[in-house]
C-alpha cells in the first residue's frame, strides 16, 4: 500500500506532541486547528508541570507521584498507564528543557521546583506563572521546524465537523470546515488523533478559552465513540469572576506561600490589610493542618463553598474569599508569579502585591472525556486515537494541579507512534477506501449548514448558550442533588427543542462565525446531557463529584468507570471496573498524613 | 463621560465599529448602543452585539466577526485598534475608554472580515528566521544544558511574546511596500541566540535576519516597545540583533 497519512485534530500540547512524534517517524501529518496553534488553550496553564525529580533532596520518587495522583483522583483512574506517566515525567521535563523552555533556575543553573496541591513534595517545574504558554511555544517551535522541513502541513482556521467512518466501522479520515470560506471538505487519513481539549464553554463561563467547547468530542460520541466519566468536572478554587470569563489564579500562588482566608466577622468592612491576624480565619490551614492551603482542588473548592454558603463568611457577604500573597517578598512574586499577578492587576485595577485578591471557584477542567483503552490512546473506533484533556484516563475523579501538562505530553507522545503503527499495519489505505463514505459524510455536513443558514427562527444561539451555562453551573458543578440534576436534564432537553428554532442573523458564506458557533452549540447541548446524566446516576461522592445525599465514597457499588454512548438519539450509560492492580484503594483524607 | 450628560437614562456604552464583509469589500462604520454593566470589556460588548445584532438606529445587522480565544491576554488573538490604539480587546476595559469607542481591525494585516485579520505573515517570519532549538529528537537524551538564573531572567520575558502583531501595527517600517518582519521576530531571534543550544546556530538565524525585510530596515521609531502588551524590551532586542548581525557580516568580510 502507499505511505500512510495521519491527521491530528487540535494543536495544543497533546496535539503538537503527537504531531512531532508522527513527523519523527517520517510519516506526513496534517494538523488541523481552529486557531493558529500558537494560540491554543494550553497557553492558559500557569503553575507548572509535575515530575518527581527529587531535586530538593526530599526523597520524592515516581512511585510517590503515582500514589499522589491515584489518591488525589480518589482511585477512579485505571492505574497501569498512570504509573507509566509518572515514570515518564522526569524524561518529559528533560525533553522540554532541551527544547529551550525557560524554566526558572536554581543558583546552580538547575531547574527549580515548587510545591503544588495534593503533594508534600517540591515536584513542580515552572516557568514563571506562564508554564503552559512556555511549554506550548516550545512544541509549537518544534512543529514549525517540521513544517519547514516538509513533514507537517498545518490547516489552521479549519474546524473538525465529523469523522469519516466506512461501512466496516473503520475511520478513514475527517470532514472539516474552512472557517473563512466556509468550505466543507473531507480529508482521507489512515489514522486520526484527536487532541481537542476541554469543554469549559458548556458551563458558559469557565477558566477555559473560547474554543474549548467539546464540540469534537460530542460529534464523535454521536458517531459511535464512547465518552467516559463525563460527570467528573474540576472546579478550580481560585479564579477572578468576570462576565466573559472566570480568570484563573493559579494554585502556584499557594504553592509559593499564598494563604486563603476570610474575616472572622463577615460584616467587617475594614481594608483587608488592616484586619489583624487573630480576626482572620485561615480556614484551609485550620481544617487541613497537614496540607493547609495546598489541599487538592475539589477539597479547597468545597471548603470555599462551605465558607460562603453555609458559614455565611464570604467577604462582605459576597461570594468571595481572599487569596493573599502580600506577605511574600516582592522580588519573589515578580520572579515566580508575575504572569498571574499581572492578570489580576490588568483586569481589576488592583495590585495583588499590596492587596489580597478576591477569588471564587470556577469550572476549570474535565477529568472525563473520550474513552480510550489503557494501552495506546485508541478509542472504540479503529483508526481514531485521543490524547490530552479530551480523553479521560489519567486523573480519575479529580486531577492534581500541574498533572495536566504532563498527561497531555505523555498521552500525545503515545498516540503519535500508536497511530503510525496502526496505519502501517492496515491492509487497505484510506485512499483506497470506498469513496461513498466520504461523499455521504460531506453531503450530511453540507446539509446541516444549509439548514442552519436558511432557517428563520426566533431563538438566538448566544442566548441558548448562556442559559445552558447557567443550568450547568448551578446544578452540575460543586454540589449535586438528584432532584436538581433531574430538573437540569429537563431544562437542557427543552433547550435542545428551542435550538431547532435558532436564527443565525447572518446567512453569509464568508467567515460566518455564528454558523460555526451554532454547530458547536448543538454538540455542547448533547455533551451537557452526558455530564448531567452521569452525575445523576452516580449515587456516591468521589473526588470532584459530591452529592450531599450520598456523602461517602462507595467502592462496593461505584468503583467503576462510566461509559456513555449515543444510541438511537439517546444516552446510554454502562459501567466497567477500574484497574486497581497497583495500589489498593484506601480512604482519602487530607486533614492528616495519608 | 456620557453619564454626566444623561443622568436619568440608564448608562450606555457607545461603539463605532468598522465593518467589512469580505477582504475586497468596502468598509462601512456601524454604531451600537449597549447597556452598561460593571467591569465590561470589548469582548463582552461584541458578545452583546452577537446576541442582539441591531445598530444604534435600530437597523438589523450581522454579528461582528473577530478573533478571540483565551480572554486573558496570553493567546494573542484579539488584537485590534481601539480608539486608534493597537491593543488586546479582552483587557480593554470599557470604563477606561472615551466614548463613543472606535473599533477597527489592525491596518497592517489583511482583513478577513470585520475585526478579524490574517497574521500568517508573522508565523512565516518565525519560520524564516528559524525560531527554534534544533533538537536531535524527542527520545531520551538526558537533561538540557544548565542555564544561569541571570540568563533565564533575561530570556523569560522575551519568551512571553504572544505574536499579537501590535508591534508591527505601530511600526512605520511595516507597510505595504516594505516586508519588514517586525520587532517581535527579532526579539525571538535574540531569545534563541541566547540559549546555550540555540547559540550554536545563531549564525543561521542572523543570516535570515538580514536582507529583505530584515533588521536593517528598523528605523528606531521605538513605537513597538510602547505598544507591546507584555512589556517585552523590544528595542533592546532590536539593538542586540542589529549588533550581532553587524558583527557577523563584519567578521564574514574580514575572513573573506
Amino acid at each position: 500500500m502507499s505511505a500512510p497519512k495521519i491527521i491530528v485534530v487540535g494543536g495544543g500540547l497533546a496535539g503538537l506532541m503527537a504531531t512531532i512524534r508522527v513527523a519523527e517517524a517520517g510519516i506526513p501529518v496534517e494538523l488541523f486547528s481552529i486557531v493558529p496553534v500558537k494560540r491554543s488553550h494550553s497557553v492558559c496553564a500557569q503553575g507548572g508541570i509535575n515530575a518527581a525529580k527529587n531535586q530538593k533532596g526530599e526523597g520524592d520518587t515516581t512511585q510517590k507521584h503515582f500514589d499522589d495522583t491515584i489518591y488525589g483522583g480518589d482511585f477512579l483512574a485505571n492505574q497501569p498507564l498512570v504509573k507509566r506517566m509518572c515514570e515518564a515525567a522526569p524524561g518529559i521535563i528533560d525533553l522540554l528543557d532541551r527544547m529551550g523552555v525557560m524554566f526558572n533556575r536554581t543558583p546552580e543553573g538547575l531547574l527549580d521546583y515548587r510545591r503544588f496541591g495534593g503533594t508534600l513534595y517540591h515536584r513542580t517545574a515552572f516557568a514563571g506563572a506562564t508554564t503552559g504558554q512556555q511549554l506550548l511555544y516550545a512544541l509549537d517551535e518544534q512543529v514549525r521546524r517540521h513544517e519547514f522541513e516538509g513533514h507537517v502541513t498545518k490547516r489552521e482556521g479549519w474546524t473538525f465537523l465529523s469523522a469519516v467512518i466506512d461501512e466496516s466501522r473503520v475511520c478513514r479520515g475527517i470532514c472539516a470546515m474552512d472557517l473563512r470560506s466556509m468550505e466543507v471538505k473531507t480529508f482521507p487519513a489512515d489514522a486520526v488523533i484527536f487532541c481537542t481539549g476541554g469543554i469549559g464553554a458548556i458551563f458558559g463561563r469557565s477558566t477555559n478559552s473560547v474554543v474549548c467547547t467539546g464540540s469534537a468530542q460530542s460529534a464523535l460520541l454521536q458517531q459511535g465513540i464512547d465518552y467516559a466519566n463525563g460527570e467528573f468536572i474540576q472546579v478550580h478554587p481560585t479564579a477572578i469572576p468576570g462576565e466573559d470569563k472566570l480568570r484563573l489564579m493559579s494554585e502556584s500562588a499557594r504553592g509559593e506561600g499564598g494563604r486563603v482566608w476570610v474575616p472572622r466577622n463577615p460584616s467587617d468592612t475594614r481594608r483587608a490589610k488592616s484586619i489583624p491576624e487573630p480576626e482572620r480565619f485561615y480556614f484551609l490551614e485550620e481544617w487541613y493542618p497537614k496540607y493547609g492551603n495546598l489541599v487538592p482542588r475539589d477539597i479547597a473548592t468545597r471548603a470555599i463553598h462551605r465558607i460562603v454558603y453555609q458559614e455565611k463568611l464570604g467577604i462582605g457577604g459576597q461570594a468571595a474569599v481572599y487569596l493573599d500573597v502580600t506577605h511574600i517578598p516582592r522580588e519573589t512574586l515578580d520572579r515566580k508569579l508575575e504572569g498571574i499577578l499581572e492578570i489580576y492587576q490588568k483586569f481589576l485595577g488592583v495590585d495583588p502585591r499590596n492587596e489580597p485578591m478576591k477569588v471564587f471557584p470556577a469550572m476549570h477542567y474535565t477529568m472525563g472525556g473520550i474513552w480510550v483503552n489503557g494501552e495506546d490512546q485508541a478509542t472504540t473506533v479503529p483508526g481514531i486515537y485521543a490524547a490530552g484533556e479530551c480523553e479521560y484516563q489519567y486523573h480519575g475523579a479529580n486531577r492534581l494541579g500541574a498533572n495536566s501538562l504532563v498527561s497531555c505530553i505523555f498521552g500525545g507522545g503515545i498516540a503519535g507512534p500508536a497511530a503510525v503503527a496502526y496505519a502501517q499495519g492496515l491492509r487497505k489505505s484510506a485512499d483506497a477506501a470506498s469513496c461513498s463514505a466520504f461523499a455521504s459524510e460531506e453531503k450530511r455536513q453540507k446539509e446541516k449548514n444549509q439548514a442552519l443558514l436558511s432557517q428563520h427562527g426566533t431563538e438566538n444561539p448566544i442566548t441558548i448558550w448562556k442559559e445552558m451555562g447557567e443550568i450547568m453551573t448551578e446544578h452540575v458543578t460543586v454540589t449535586r442533588i438528584n432532584k436538581n440534576l433531574e430538573t437540569a436534564y429537563g431544562l437542557l432537553t427543552d433547550l435542545r427543542v428551542r435550538y431547532r428554532k435558532i436564527n443565525l442573523s447572518d446567512s453569509t458564506q464568508w467567515s460566518n462565525q455564528t454558523l460555526n458557533f451554532a454547530r458547536e452549540l448543538e454538540n455542547m447541548l448533547i455533551l451537557a446531557l452526558v455530564i448531567t446524566k452521569g452525575a445523576f446516576s452516580r449515587n456516591e461522592s468521589r473526588g470532584a463529584h459530591y452529592k450531599p445525599e450520598f456523602p461517602e465514597r462507595d467502592d462496593a457499588n461505584w468503583l467503576k468507570t462510566t461509559r456513555a454512548s449515543w444510541v438511537d438519539n439517546d444516552i446510554q450509560l454502562r459501567y466497567e471496573p477500574v484497574d486497581i492492580s497497583q495500589i489498593a484503594p484506601r480512604p482519602r483524607r487530607y486533614d492528616a498524613a495519608k | 463621560m456620557s453619564e454626566a450628560k444623561q443622568p436619568k437614562q440608564p448608562k450606555q456604552v457607545l461603539l463605532r465599529i468598522k465593518r467589512q464583509h469580505a477582504p475586497k469589500e468596502k468598509p462601512v462604520w456601524e454604531e451600537f448602543a449597549l447597556s452598561w454593566r460593571p467591569a465590561m470589556n470589548i469582548i463582552i460588548c461584541l458578545r452583546d452585539i452577537a446576541e442582539n445584532p441591531v445598530t444604534r438606529d435600530g437597523k438589523k445587522t450581522t454579528p461582528v466577526a473577530y478573533d478571540s480565544n483565551c480572554l486573558e491576554e496570553v493567546c494573542g488573538s484579539c488584537a485590534m485598534l481601539i480608539n486608534g490604539q493597537a491593543r488586546m480587546a479582552c483587557s480593554a476595559l470599557i470604563d477606561q475608554l472615551d466614548q463613543p469607542i472606535r473599533i477597527e481591525p489592525l491596518s497592517k494585516f489583511p482583513v478577513v472580515r470585520d475585526l478579524a485579520v490574517d497574521r500568517q505573515f508573522m508565523f512565516e517570519s518565525l519560520k524564516r528566521v528559524k525560531a527554534w532549538i534544533p533538537i536531535d529528537g524527542t527520545y531520551n537524551l538526558g537533561a538540557g544544558p544548565r542555564v544561569a538564573p541571570e540568563v533565564q531572567e533575561k530570556a523569560y520575558p522575551l519568551s512571553r511574546c504572544i505574536t499579537c502583531g501590535n508591534c508591527l501595527e505601530v511600526c512605520p517600517q511595516v507597510n505595504h511596500h516594505n516586508p519588514f518582519m517586525g520587532a517581535a521576530i527579532f526579539s525571538q531571534v535574540r531569545l534563541f541566540n541566547m540559549h546555550p543550544t540555540g547559540a550554536m546556530h545563531a549564525k543561521e538565524r542572523l543570516r535570515a535576519s538580514m536582507g529583505h525585510g530584515g533588521i536593517e530596515d528598523c528605523a528606531n521609531a521605538q513605537n513597538c516597545v510602547v505598544a507591546c502588551p507584555k512589556q517585552i524590551p523590544l528595542t533592546e532586542s532590536l539593538a542586540e540583533i542589529n549588533r550581532q548581525a553587524w558583527k557577523q557580516s563584519l567578521l564574514g568580510w574580514l575572513v573573506g
